[in-house]
């Protein structure tokens, strides 16, 4: 038998649509429009989890997303999702849920037993239990905890959802489409500004969709559908299901997620910018603290409300419904309605004021309390204590529960807001809003389906104000029948026992925040982390009012005193995939790719990742089998004949204007003014501290235009400070800069028979006559405009040719085959790497922020005849010290043995203290020396030269004998690249 | 948090970098003291309140800007282009 606990006529179901579902293994039948709880008490299925702590069995507690009990686990594998609030999943054919938090079995939990050891797992009881001894934290304590404690099971794998962001403008956000948001909604929508109304509910309408009220004279599903047909009509109106708005943020951007309406759609996360927004959340019922309210079929008095109206579904047979609220009573009436069969309305007040209406066949016992329930994994009976003294036990399997309505304003604390206690309404209201913000409807203390109504509508006329927009003029909507919100502030029943939970989800209880006051904790905020009070996943949405209450209580201070913890964001659970969306595999972040790349692929290049770029780290030719023979090869090839790289991932600037010298005198050490045009300058930049920024090459192509190159990593940095030293610095200055580093493929082509193979490229004279060691000029190549600069970052004879980006590929093939007759071959980074380092040019491993000029070996540059960035501190007396570490070259003595970056250079014999004398930075071999080589920095380094030490590196358990040397290794006179 | 481009319009600070107080656009001259560049070197107030302070909108016009920013209520009061002075 399906669907036993299924009312025959009524809800907001669709009784055609038939879905199939699994709890537990089982299969069990539901609706379209059901949520997962709802199918499950449908079935009759009232046990769905286990509690926290206690593993005590718990029960369905809500309708909506303040559930603390009904968590489940959804789906299998690596699409686990843990800790699903059953109460909001919308329910799908095939879905397949399970509980958690118990074993072998939800019915027989063996881990129940820890509600006999419940006295070791009072508050604190992490601070207190486990401190002794140490060593048993690890192995014993921590483990036995986590397997005890704990909610769902991540499944470990990638998450394989759907996750995308989205940005969306609006001038009114409507948060919460329940009365007051709708008709906030409507008057917004039609006066004509841009409005998005969201609500975290798979349906719109809120509270009215479980209530009786009729709306202008319509039933209110009908009055709701009339207002969405509407809305969803005008352009300017975006409505919004499944939208949980989570955050407000600084400058009216609001975050919200978006559930996916239909199987496969990705989950959405939103960044709302609106102008202005208007709260209409709603209040959240609260329960009573009194012994045994956690028993499976003791729930809200709304979700009961819920269940029968807006789902067909009887939450159980016989009903006790303990209120001190008015709206209780008109739970009890649903369910009266329903046909359940109500044994009694237990409320502590002796009187009630009208509006309270009685079922004819409902007992009411006034002045009353329940003391506490009985039963094991669900409800039995409850035993009701009378002000006079009298007590009776009465059998029922549902026991609704209300014990006050408290406005929903946690998003009104984002900014910094605290809410006050409000004496009327016996809850904590709004405080001060931030500018942009409304609350308005029973977020703002309009209790009743009228007021939130009328309350909606003023605060989009208020809205509507602020914008300076005429307000449409929409009638009042008008809820019948008339409503009463009266109750009596009711927090905890004094007889309450041990099992008098206060946080269903955390298994906090009422003697918990006592015993923590006892404790001395006595600010909220520490009661709050002490006892995790309202720290579970629901955030204490249906305990912390109550918690304060008890707080207040034991310490004897009114509530308006004890204040509540700070609400932060998210309001909802966000999943972490949801914030980085599309930006995850290869599309966490974009991919360069240099004009060769295709080429390159086809050759078979090895790449590696260099920043954003992907680089060819070498080119190995069949019958390499170790990636050093194809380097060793690549670099005797350029340092004997000539070979060619794509140098297109250099930063390139144009520095234009006729202050463009003067410019790039106060950028650089090194002066400029006097740089002749077709002239090339290698240039160094300090950061205002003194400290080495980035270094590359400039040449003058023009009078008034200069072409600099930066290093790779720092491309976007440089262009960033350039900017900065002319905006902020430097206004007056006649600059224009422009990012060039995507125009322009260049390649480094490089060897002693380089210039034969550029004279076939291009048709200007090449000679070194006509184009000397660092010339520079716009020429033809291959019939375009290019540009071609004779400088070396490999020590040989080399030139950098540029030509548009969209060539760059055929320059490639040129290359190919004009050097054929010269044995030309490409050449990657690790050559690159490796001749520089023969070279003993200074690069990111040396420039690394630590290092000045003087440390670098390049002090001379420094112009002592102009100001430039970064001199005045680079002149500090301490950075001229000899005792600074200094650039220099490290031989490998040890056989076949190389060095490694990161080591570090300490004296053959230890004479104790310090010793440690300065480190590697750069590591390779060298084929030209056919030696193990190296670059470091090395305290005292003139002095030292010759010296032997050891290049200790213990984290890799390495240890090499070096020679410390010039960090020239290779032609120091510099006369190959001039020949 | 929106800032208010002179050159674009509104726009999230995720366009931006933060470069802090934009008193650095007051460089000291190479002969000040010590103690004056040691200050704009490395020395910021950290003021509660409204604060000038230097913004970058690199995701966006390449332009420096001197934004005035509330740093309690985190109200933007004003932006401008740093390369015009007042």
């Amino acid at each position: 038998m399906s669907e036993t606990c299924r009312l025959p006529t009524g809800g907001l179901i669709d009784r055609a649509q038939q879905l199939q579902f699994t709890f537990d293994g089982r299969s069990y039948v539901g609706r379209g429009g059901d949520t997962l709880a709802s199918a499950l008490l449908a079935n009759g299925v009232r046990l769905v989890g286990r509690s926290f702590k206690y593993h005590r069995p718990r029960g369905h507690y809500t309708a909506n997303s303040s559930e603390p009990n009904a968590l489940v686990e959804l789906n299998a594998g690596a699409a686990r999702e843990p800790n699903a609030k059953a109460t909001t999943v919308e329910l799908r054919d095939g879905l397949v849920a399970r509980s958690q938090n118990r074993w072998p079995s939800l019915r027989f939990d063996v881990m129940a037993a820890s509600s006999w050891a419940a006295p070791l797992l009072t508050a604190g009881f992490y601070y207190k239990t486990f401190m002794w001894p140490a060593s048993f934290w690890e192995r014993v304590y921590e483990p036995l905890i986590r397997r005890a404690a704990g909610l769902g099971r991540l499944s470990g794998g990638a998450d394989e959802d759907a996750y995308e962001r989205r940005h969306a403008h609006c001038d009114i956000l409507v948060i919460g489409a329940g009365p007051a948001g709708l008709a906030a909604a409507l008057d917004a929508g039609r006066a004509g500004v841009r409005v998005i109304l969201a609500d975290e509910d798979f349906r719109f309408g809120g509270q009215l969709l479980s209530g009786a009220a009729a709306v202008d004279g319509q039933l209110a599903p009908d009055w709701i559908a009339g207002v969405e047909a509407e809305l969803r009509n005008l352009p300017n109106v975006t409505l919004a299901a499944r939208t949980a708005v989570f955050g407000m943020y600084d400058g009216g951007v609001f975050g919200a997620l978006q559930n996916p309406s239909a199987e496969g759609d990705p989950t959405v996360y939103w960044k709302i910018l609106a102008k202005r927004a208007i709260l209409t959340a709603g209040a959240l019922e609260r329960g009573v603290v009194f012994n045994g309210n956690d028993r499976p079929g003791v729930m809200l008095a709304s979700a009961a409300r819920a269940y029968v109206r807006r789902f067909a579904v009887r939450p159980g047979e016989r009903a006790v419904v303990f209120t001190a609220t008015d709206d209780g009573w008109r739970s009890a009436a649903a369910l009266a309605d329903a046909g359940v069969d109500v044994a009694a309305v237990v409320d502590p007040r002796e009187q009630i004021a009208g509006g309270v209406q009685l079922d004819g066949d409902t007992r009411a016992v006034l002045g009353a309390v329940i003391e506490t329930t009985h039963g094991r994994t669900c409800l039995r009976g409850v035993s009701v204590a009378r002000r006079d003294g009298g007590r009776e036990r009465i059998e029922c399997d549902v026991l609704a529960v209300s014990g006050g309505w408290s406005p929903n304003l946690a998003l009104t604390c984002h900014l910094g807001g605290a809410p006050t206690w409000n004496e009327t309404l016996h809850a904590f209201a709004p405080g001060a809003l931030p500018p942009i913000l409304i609350a308005a409807g029973a977020a703002a203390g309009a209790m009743t389906t009228h007021a939130a109504l009328t309350d909606g509508l003023r605060a989009a006329r208020q809205a509507l104000d602020g914008l300076g927009r005429p307000a449409a003029a929409t009638d009042p909507p008008v809820a019948t029948p008339a409503e009463t919100a009266g109750h009596m502030p009711f927090w905890r029943v004094a007889s309450a026992g041990s099992r008098a939970f206060v946080d269903l989800q955390h298994d906090v209880t009422a003697s918990d925040i006592d015993q923590a006051v006892r404790e001395g904790f006595h600010a909220v905020e520490h009661v709050k982390r002490y006892t995790t009070l309202g720290m579970a996943t629901e955030q204490g949405r249906t305990s912390a009012v109550n918690g304060l209450a008890v707080l207040a209580e034991a310490r004897g201070r009114p509530m308006a005193e004890i204040g509540v913890p700070r609400h932060r964001p998210p309001y909802a659970p966000v999943p972490i995939g949801a914030l980085a969306a599309e930006n995850r595999a290869d599309a966490f972040r974009p991919r360069r790719l240099p004009p060769s790349h295709h080429w390159a692929e086809a050759q078979g290049a090895v790449f590696m990742e260099a920043g954003l770029w992907m680089r060819a780290q070498y080119f190995p030719r069949p019958g390499e089998t170790h990636w050093r023979q194809s380097v060793d090869r690549e670099v005797e090839t350029v340092r004997t004949g000539v070979g060619f790289c794509d140098v297109s991932t250099l930063g390139k600037i144009d520095v234009c204007g006729s202050d463009a010298g003067a410019f790039l005198e106060r950028l650089y050490i090194n002066g400029w003014r006097k740089l002749a045009v077709g002239k090339a300058r290698y240039g160094l930049m300090l950061r205002e501290d003194g400290f080495a920024f980035d270094d590359g090459t400039t040449s003058r192509l023009r009078p008034d235009h200069y072409f600099m190159t930066t290093t790779t990593a720092n491309a976007g940095a440089v262009f960033q400070h350039m900017k900065y030293a002319h905006q902020c610095l430097w206004p007056e200055l006649d600059v224009q800069l422009a990012s060039a580093t995507d125009q322009w493929a260049q390649f480094a082509l490089a060897g002693p028979r380089s210039r034969e193979v550029l004279a076939r490229l291009v048709s200007a004279d090449v000679s070194s006559d006509a184009f000397p060691f660092m010339a520079a000029a716009e020429m033809s190549v291959l019939g375009v405009p290019g540009r071609v600069f004779r400088i070396s970052f490999s020590g040989e004879l080399a030139y950098e040719v540029a030509v548009p980006a969209r060539f760059g590929e055929a320059l490639v093939r040129a290359l190919m085959e004009a050097g054929r007759d010269f044995g030309i071959c490409p050449y990657g980074t690790e050559a690159l790497g490796v001749m520089r380092i023969e070279k003993g040019h200074a690069a990111g491993p040396e420039i690394d922020g630590h290092a000045t000029a003087q440390d670098l070996g390049l002090g001379r540059m420094m112009s002592t005849k102009k100001d430039y960035i970064g001199r005045r501190m680079a002149e500090r007396a301490l950075l001229q010290s000899e005792r600074r570490p200094r650039l220099i070259g490290l031989t490998s003595l040890t056989p076949d043995a190389g060095l490694q970056a990161g080591a570090h250079l300490t004296a053959l014999t230890t004479e104790g203290g310090n010793d440690d004398l300065g480190y590697v930075t750069s590591a390779a071999y060298s084929p030209t020396l056919g030696r193990h080589i190296g670059l470091g920095f090395l305290a005292n380094a003139q002095a030292r030269l010759g010296a032997r030490l050891r290049a200790a590196d213990p984290v890799r358990g390495r240890e090499t004998l070096v020679e410390v040397c010039s960090a020239v290794f290779v032609d120091p006179d510099g006369e190959r690249a001039r020949a | 948090m929106l800032i208010p481009c002179p050159y674009c319009g509104q726009r999230l600070a995720s366009e931006f970098a933060y470069m802090g107080d934009a008193r650095l656009t007051k460089r000291p001259d190479y002969s000040d003291t010590d103690d004056l560049w040691t200050d704009y070197v490395y020395l910021r107030d950290n003021a509660a309140g409204p604060h000038r302070e230097l913004w970058y909108h690199g995701f966006g016009c390449g332009a420096w800007l001197v934004v005035e920013r509330d740093t309690v209520s985190h109200d933007i009061i004003s932006a401008a282009p740093a390369s015009t002075r007042p």
